[in-house]
This record gives structure tokens, C-alpha cells and sequence, in this order.
């Protein structure tokens, strides 16, 4: 008889620099179940799913996989022992086709035989539905369409343990769908599953059992079917936490940018932008929505002036209450930045755009205010301090302001980023994917940051994907299908199922 | 006509230390290292390689070619490969900085091929020169028959067998690269260290494999310009001989784009462009201006790669980083 369970983690304890990321954790996961692993941002569940992996050795503990201890060395343990691993950020060769991908690293007999190896990547994207073009490149592919390639590739050897870190953070709402599905046929198969996720929603929708962490250390596992978003939440942070978001009513809003008409084209020549109307008020909150892709990044770059636009575009900038405007197309991102236009764009990879990895805190502040010394010398005090600021009021995880932003956990990338510009006091305040990868606990925090510029007199543009927390959040919602506005709706009253049909109105329009 | 026969006979044999260079470069910058110590290897390759020939003549009453040729080759290999050796150790184990190793690897090869070649020249009196037996073992042609076919025969079959031996690598690595697993996950450990190594593959071994065996071809040029100098005084070590042939060939990998085929028309380019003064001299441009062509050309084409952005000519993307698993 098979043992119930496929994996028995004892005592697992493993450190970087002294800085425990799990602490004597002890969990099981068995077979012919959904586990959703469950945890703040640098609580240690990336970590420890990295060690079943082979990326990471353990400083202390056993792992038992099917009822025998293991000894994992290298990922080629994992897969030997069936364990397969799908990271957030796809470890996958950019230009190699899916197919080469996929057989990378194995010690099969013979010649690379494409042909046959296409035939069994079909075989088995049948078998659990997915829908995938072995001989593209991944280059040319879609976040989702590299997620499917990670998880045929665990698949095509054999896994019969699959762990996926943050599957769906890139996700939108019907791809979300069709992995969960996947996942639940995989489950029926008899396999293990773990999910690293910080949607409540996914957890509670998907899993069979959630297993909690909180700042390394292993808090509990519960059964889906007893726990609420509420219980987990105080599990995972240690407290109550309130999961309600605030929408103040707006006082007074005047319009602070109005744009008119941008339209913008890519190196390749293709329409990205197509003449896009909206105008954001000051005191009120203007939601972007769309499927990731839709033009948002180029909207937003557009306006700051680092993405360029066609000279018919027009975005008209209402510095204060007389109703005087300034033409920002035209001008330079730094120009713009002064006239208090803020981009806290947070990129796919939160380190390109934002923040410079190798630098430190205080260092990353100083991005912003260097130029503020005298003399030609920086002044360090100024920017040290909002560091220590934003550290503590945002409660950034680091050893300190000196720490390298590149060694801290993502959410905390994010924070340093999103604290920074909300200090710059801009007039208008965009931010893009705020709460991406972000814990419950965070993502909340940034909210009521939000709000509170917002009551300010702010304008503020928040590009969201999770449309619970668009319609709980934005005072107007402007939908982006394709680089076209397919409408702006009133945030108190569209619903999901609106705003998704507005969301992929146009690909529906193409298919036919 | 019998002049341009004569020409692209001399850019073959000229280009052929280039092919050597370039293509143990490319299997190396395939893996992820950039070895900056091609000049350096190449001169490790040739002084080990004369002086594995030299000795063998010296210890034996009647010296065999075959044997003699096969001593040089197998020295110049190993020479070159245990350089390669040294920079893997400290740029894939000590994970230290690949273009620093590179550099201090030309300087050291420099100094260790001029070091012995002196030493090993004073000690037994005189100058380090093989015999006319190794010498004709290089130089002759491997297809005296097919040779005498005439303009074709001249053409394709009169040289001597390092030139078909480069060919032969060039056509090998090029399966090997777009044919085989083992290539495939070569070159995902070039391209993506860390997917390599979640797929499985000892990314390590592959690095070390790749930069040693790649390290040995150029050892290979090295010796080729050794032992079939152009200039017809083959076979005797000249101080500093390698002279700049290492840095061409790094410039050529990226001319062919990573390509081991196409290395060999690029390395051909070269040695048409290195050997073009002697066939085509004109009276109102100095000669030197000859020289200076084929090191204009790798700057023209530097620029022209970089400019054309192309995927699949990219370099291998981790090229020049070292790679540590727990790394966060």
C-alpha cells in the first residue's frame, strides 16, 4: 500500500546570511490533493519549496518523499524523485523552441528527434487540456503560454509532486480558470500539488487544505472547506486584520490631467495606443483594467514621457485650481517629474524600472533627490531618513537601509518602490500592478496609501488586475481592450462580469 | 586566373589558425564563459607542441612524421586545454570575473609560450626548429592525386590536412550544437544557467567540459601557425609568432554570429583580407594599409552585429556570468 503522504517535511531550518528563512518548519502534503501554501511576502514559502526542488539545501531537517527519507542535491534529485517545480520566474531558454525546452537535460537515447518529441508534448496536452504550439519559441509566447510549457516540462518527466510558486500572479481572470482546472484534473489523477498563492480567493476556490507560514516558522494547516479569508488572514499575519476596503467619497474632484487622443506605435510599427480619451480628477481614484498587455505600460510611459507618443496626442496637466493648463506631450520625463507627475510604475521585473538592485535603500531614495545637494555634492541625509521612513511605516523587511534592495523578498521590492513615490507628494500619482506579488497584509497597506493620497487632493491612476479590488477601490474604471478604451464605467456600480466583457469584448469581435 | 587561384589558396591557408581560434571560442562562449586568453592559449598550444615534436626527434634515431605530427597535436591540445583549465577554475568554481581571467590567461599563455620557447632554444643551442620530416608532416598536402586535377583540384584538394581538420570540427560542432542533447543543453547552459540547471543539467561540468575542449582547438590554431607560418619558415619558434590571431578570432565569433559553420566563411574573409596584399598590390596606397583591413573589418562588423538585432544572432545570453545556484 501506498503511503498517504508524498511529502513529510521535519525540522526543515535554512538560513541565508543568519537571516532564518525557515525555521524548523514541519508539514506534510498527500497524494491526490491541491495544497495552497499560504504566507506573508519573505515568510519563507518560496524558500522551502525551493529546497524540495533542489535549489536550495537544507541547513537542518529530513524530507521524507513517498515514505523515504531523501537526500535532494541538485534539481536532477527532484525530478528523479518525481518532484517538479514551476518558479515565478520561469526558468525556461528564450530562444529555444518549447519542445527543446521541454527535453532539455534529459538522458534519453539518440538523436534530438523533434518529431517525436512534439508528438509526446501533444499526447500530453491533451491529456490535461492545455493548448500549445511545441515548435514556437518562448520568446514569441505569452506569460501564460511559458507557464503551460513549465508545467508540460515537469509533466513530460514524469512529476508526480508539482509545486507552482505564484502561478497566477500573471495570470488574467480566464487563464486563472483554465490552470485551476489543470490542476484539479491533475489532483484526480492521484497527484500532489502544491500552490504558492496570495489570493484568498484562488486558495479558498482551489486547494484541498492550506497550509500557513508566518516569518519562517510553520503556523498550521487547515481544510479548505472549514477555513474563510478571514481565519487565514489572521493566521498568516498574527492578528485581525480587517479585509474591507476603504472608498472614500470625493470631495471636490477637478480635473488634473486630461488626455486627448494618445496614440503611440511599438519599434515594430504596430498600433499600440489608439487615441485614448479620459480625464483623471484630483481627490478620485481612476482605475485601468484590461488583459496584461492591453497598452497600460505604454499608456502610463506615455504620459511620463518615457514612452514616445504621436504628436496629435495631447495630455493636458492642471497643476492647481485656476484651471491653467500645461501641455505635457512633448516634454521630458524629468521636466514632468518636476511639474509633480509621478510614474510609481512597478514592471514585470521589479527591479528594471524602478529601483537599481545592487544599490541600497537610502541609495534608491536618492534616485529621486540627488539632484538636491549643494554643490555638487549629494546630500544622503535627507534620503537615508525616508528610508528609515518608508521602513517603518510601510514595515519593510530588511536587515537595514544599507542592504542591497536586490536581497530583499519581492513585496518588500515593492514597498521601497511605491513609498518612495507616494513621499515625492506628486499631484498626480500613477502606479501600475501596486499590489503584484504582494501579501494581503501589504497589498491592504498600499490601499489605504492609496486612499490617503486620494483624500489629498491627489488624482490618482492605479492599472489593477484583480477586478474585486478595482471595483472595491476605483471611483471610475476605464477598460483598455487591444489599446482602445472599450468604455469607463463608475466604480460603484459596474460589475465584474461588465468589465470583464468589455476586457475581451474586442478579441471575441477578431475570432469571429 | 592562376593569380586568383594562388590568392584563395593563400587566404585558406591563412585563414585557418582563425577558423582553430574561432571555433574553440565558440564552443566555449557557448557555455556562458567568455575566454579573453585565446592569444594566450594559442601561444600555450604552439610552444607545446613544437617543443612535444622537438624532443621526439631529439630522443628517436629516425623520427616518423605521423608520429611527430601526432605528438604536436596532442600536446598543443592538452597545453591549451589545461589554460582553459586554470581560467575554469577561477571563473566557474571561484566564480571570479571572466573578461580579468581572460586577460591575465593572454598575458600568462604570452609569457609561457616566449619563456620556453627561449629556454628550451638556449638549452640545446640555438633556435626550437623541428625537422623537415614534422615539417613536411604539416605542410604537405593530404590529396597529393586529387590535387593535380587542375584549378578544382588546386583549389579544394592541395592543402595540407590542419585545413581539412578544421573543416571537419567546424562541421562536427555545428551538428553537435543544433543536432544533439548534449549540444541542446550546451547551449541552454549558455543561455540560461539557471533554467539549465533546474532542467536537470550539470551546469558545472558542462562549463568546464566546453571551455577546455574549446580551449584545445585553439590550441590547435596556435600550433598551425607554428608549424605552417605562411611565409614558407614553418616549423621554428619565433618570439611573439601568435601576434594578435587570438584577439581576431574572438572578434570572428561574433562576426559568425556563434555559428561554427559559418566560421568558416568568416575565418576565409579574414585570410583573404590578411594575405590580399601580396596579390593585389597597387602602387598609390602603402602597403601597411593592407594590414590594417582585417581589424577595420571586425570593428565594421561589431558595429553591424550589434546593430542588426536579430534573435537568433544574439549572444548566448549568460555569456560572461558566473552562475550560483543559491544565489537570491
Amino acid at each position: 500500500m501506498n503511503p498517504v503522504n508524498a511529502i513529510e517535511l521535519c525540522d526543515i531550518t535554512k538560513s541565508f546570511n543568519d537571516v532564518p528563512a525557515n525555521n524548523r518548519v514541519c508539514m506534510n502534503v498527500r497524494w491526490g490533493e491541491i495544497l495552497s501554501l499560504l504566507g506573508e511576502n519573505g515568510s519563507g514559502k518560496t524558500t522551502l519549496m525551493n529546497i524540495l526542488a533542489g535549489i536550495y539545501y537544507p541547513d537542518d531537517g529530513t524530507v521524507l518523499i513517498n515514505g523515504e527519507e531523501a537526500n535532494i542535491l541538485s534539481p536532477k534529485d527532484a525530478f528523479d524523485l518525481g518532484i517538479g517545480m514551476i518558479h515565478q520566474h520561469f526558468k525556461l531558454v528564450d530562444n529555444m523552441t518549447a519542445a527543446e525546452n521541454i527535453v532539455l537535460g534529459l538522458k534519453e537515447k539518440g538523436r534530438l528527434d523533434r518529431k517525436s518529441i512534439s508528438a509526446k508534448v501533444k499526447e500530453i496536452s491533451e491529456k490535461y487540456g492545455f493548448n500549445i504550439n511545441p515548435e514556437r519559441k518562448i520568446y514569441d509566447m505569452s506569460v501564460s503560454e511559458k507557464q503551460t510549457v513549465e508545467i508540460i516540462k515537469v509533466l513530460y518527466r514524469g512529476a508526480k509532486i508539482l509545486i507552482l510558486d505564484e502561478p497566477t500572479a500573471v495570470l488574467t481572470a480566464q487563464e486563472t480558470d483554465k490552470l485551476f482546472t489543470v490542476l484539479k484534473n491533475m489532483r484526480d489523477d492521484g497527484k500532489a500539488v502544491v500552490i504558492i498563492t496570495h489570493k484568498l480567493q484562488e486558495v479558498l476556490a482551489v486547494s484541498d487544505r492550506v497550509a500557513v507560514l508566518r516569518k519562517g516558522e510553520y503556523i498550521g494547516t487547515v481544510d479548505t472547506k472549514d477555513a474563510t479569508a478571514q481565519m487565514l488572514t489572521e493566521m498568516m499575519v498574527g492578528r485581525k486584520v480587517s479585509l474591507n476596503i476603504d472608498r472614500p467619497t470625493p470631495v471636490n474632484p477637478i480635473p488634473r490631467l486630461v488626455a486627448k487622443g494618445i496614440t503611440c506605435f511599438n519599434e515594430e510599427g504596430y498600433k499600440i495606443l489608439d487615441n485614448i480619451d479620459f480625464t483623471a480628477n484630483g481627490g478620485e481614484i481612476l482605475g485601468i483594467a484590461g488583459i496584461s498587455g492591453s497598452g497600460q505600460k505604454e499608456l502610463l510611459e506615455g504620459i511620463a514621457g518615457l514612452y514616445p507618443v504621436t504628436s496629435e496626442s495631447s495630455v493636458l496637466y492642471y497643476p492647481d485650481d485656476t484651471g491653467k493648463a500645461t501641455e505635457l506631450v512633448g516634454k521630458r520625463p524629468m521636466q514632468i517629474r518636476k511639474l509633480g507627475v509621478a510614474l510609481s510604475f512597478v514592471p514585470e521585473d521589479r527591479l528594471g524600472m524602478g529601483l537599481v538592485g545592487n544599490m541600497d535603500l537610502a541609495d534608491n531614495m536618492m534616485l529621486r533627490s540627488y539632484l538636491k545637494g549643494k554643490l555638487g555634492f549629494t546630500d544622503r541625509k535627507q534620503p537615508k531618513k525616508l528610508a528609515e521612513d518608508v521602513i517603518d511605516k510601510l514595515n519593510v523587511v530588511t536587515p537595514g537601509v544599507s542592504t542591497p534592495v536586490r536581497k530583499l523578498s519581492g513585496g518588500n521590492v515593492q514597498k521601497v518602490l511605491v513609498g518612495r513615490e507616494i513621499a515625492a507628494a506628486p499631484k498626480v500619482l500613477m502606479t501600475a500592478y501596486a499590489v503584484r506579488g504582494l501579501d494581503i497584509n501589504t497589498s491592504y497597506t498600499i490601499y489605504s496609501l492609496l486612499n490617503e493620497q486620494k483624500k489629498a487632493g491627489v488624482a490618482v491612476i492605479f492599472v489593477g488586475e484583480d477586478l474585486d479590488v478595482l471595483l472595491e477601490l476605483c471611483d471610475k474604471i476605464l477598460v483598455l481592450c487591444g489599446g482602445k478604451v472599450s468604455g469607463i464605467v463608475d466604480g460603484r456600480t459596474a460589475t465584474k462580469e461588465e468589465i470583464g466583457l468589455m476586457m475581451t469584448g474586442h478579441k471575441e469581435e477578431e475570432k469571429r | 586566373m592562376t593569380d586568383i587561384t594562388n590568392f584563395l589558396i593563400a587566404a585558406v591557408l591563412a585563414a585557418c589558425p582563425l577558423l582553430l581560434g574561432t571555433l574553440g571560442e565558440t564552443l566555449t562562449e557557448k557555455s556562458g564563459n567568455l575566454n579573453l586568453g585565446v592569444e594566450g592559449m594559442m601561444f600555450m598550444g604552439g610552444i607545446a607542441g613544437i617543443a612535444g615534436s622537438f624532443y621526439y626527434e631529439r630522443s628517436v634515431a629516425e623520427p616518423v612524421a605521423w608520429i611527430s605530427v601526432a605528438i604536436a597535436l596532442v600536446c598543443a591540445f592538452l597545453c591549451a586545454a589545461f589554460g582553459a583549465f586554470i581560467y575554469s577554475v577561477i571563473t566557474i568554481t571561484l566564480r571570479a570575473n571572466q573578461n580579468v581571467t581572460g586577460l591575465a590567461l593572454t598575458i600568462f599563455g604570452a609569457g609561457f609560450g616566449n619563456f620556453f620557447g627561449e629556454y628550451i632554444g638556449n638549452s640545446t643551442g640555438g633556435y626550437v626548429a623541428v625537422s623537415q620530416i614534422t615539417k613536411s608532416g604539416f605542410n604537405d598536402p593530404l590529396f597529393p592525386n586529387l590535387a593535380k586535377i587542375p584549378v578544382i583540384g588546386k583549389l579544394m584538394f592541395s592543402y595540407n590536412f590542419m585545413i581539412y581538420l578544421g573543416i571537419a570540427i567546424a562541421i562536427f560542432m555545428w551538428y553537435f550544437l543544433a543536432y544533439t542533447r548534449k549540444g541542446l543543453n550546451l547551449r541552454a547552459v549558455g543561455e540560461q544557467h539557471g533554467a539549465a540547471d533546474a532542467a536537470g543539467i550539470n551546469v558545472a561540468l558542462y562549463k568546464y567540459i566546453a571551455t577546455c575542449v574549446g580551449g584545445g582547438i585553439t590550441g590547435l590554431g596556435g600550433l598551425y601557425i607554428v608549424m605552417n607560418s605562411s611565409n614558407g619558415v614553418g616549423g621554428v619558434w619565433v618570439h611573439g609568432c601568435i601576434g594578435g590571431y587570438g584577439w581576431l578570432s574572438v572578434a570572428l565569433v561574433i562576426f559568425a554570429t556563434w555559428h561554427p559553420a559559418r566560421a568558416i566563411l568568416c575565418a576565409l574573409a579574414f585570410g583573404a583580407l590578411s594575405v590580399m596584399r601580396f596579390y593585389f598590390p597597387t602602387s598609390f596606397i602603402p602597403i601597411s594599409i593592407y594590414e590594417i583591413f582585417p581589424y577595420l573589418a571586425t570593428v565594421i562588423v561589431l558595429v553591424t552585429v550589434s546593430l542588426r538585432k536579430r534573435r537568433a544572432n544574439q549572444p548566448p545570453a549568460s555569456l560572461g556570468l558566473a552562475y550560483f545556484r543559491e544565489e537570491r
